[in-house]
């Protein structure tokens, strides 16, 4: 089971990390941080699968701080992408 | 542990990871921005939802089996919004 866990570690990152080749090649910004979600959120799975695999509770709390680091990165996106338009952000009224 | 936790197990973890896969050949290789973010938030919430489902049996119960779950919950709910925010970017830099 401990060999399964951290294969499937492996496997998430390997994909993450292929996902990176979209910050390469772009084209648009948006693009750029949904590369970066991605790697936020497979890196949350990876760190979870770990936790599990070495019966090490901590790393979830690394894995919570994960999650809410890669939250506020993509709010930071969209929020200075509206300041260089010379828009308030974007408010979620229809 | 039982054997059926076990399967269980491994069943929800390797569809988890298929999800994480498949969201990855999605952003590589769908046409446009709006249809990458869709194959994103798929790979967020499902493939996260599976691993995290998966995992439950193996965690203490009941404080580590809550710790996953708010993991996942954060995940799921500051994932869909940031769906929306980047879906209103990207709309209104393409007119």
């Amino acid at each position: 089971m401990i060999s399964f866990l951290i294969g499937a570690a492996c496997l998430v990152l390997a994909a993450t990390a292929m996902g990176l080749l979209r910050i390469l090649h772009g084209p648009a910004d948006a693009d750029r941080m949904m590369a970066a979600q991605l790697l936020g959120t497979g890196g949350v799975a990876a760190l979870l699968l770990l936790a599990a695999a070495g019966e090490s509770p901590a790393t979830v709390d690394v894995a919570l701080m994960l999650a809410l680091l890669a939250a506020f990165a993509s709010v930071a996106f969209v929020t200075s992408w509206s300041r260089s338009q010379g828009k308030t952000p974007p408010a979620m009224d229809p | 542990m039982t054997s059926a936790l076990s399967v269980f197990t491994v069943l929800a973890v390797s569809a988890g990871t298929f999800f994480f896969v498949a969201g990855t050949v999605g952003l590589l290789r769908f046409p446009d921005t709006l249809t990458r973010l869709h194959a994103l938030t798929k790979a967020d919430n499902v493939g996260l939802g599976l691993v995290v489902f998966g995992l439950l049996p193996l965690v203490q119960w009941p404080f580590g089996a809550l710790k996953l779950i708010s993991v996942w919950l954060l995940v799921q709910l500051s994932g869909s919004i940031i769906a929306q925010l980047i879906a209103v970017v990207v709309r209104q830099e393409e007119p």
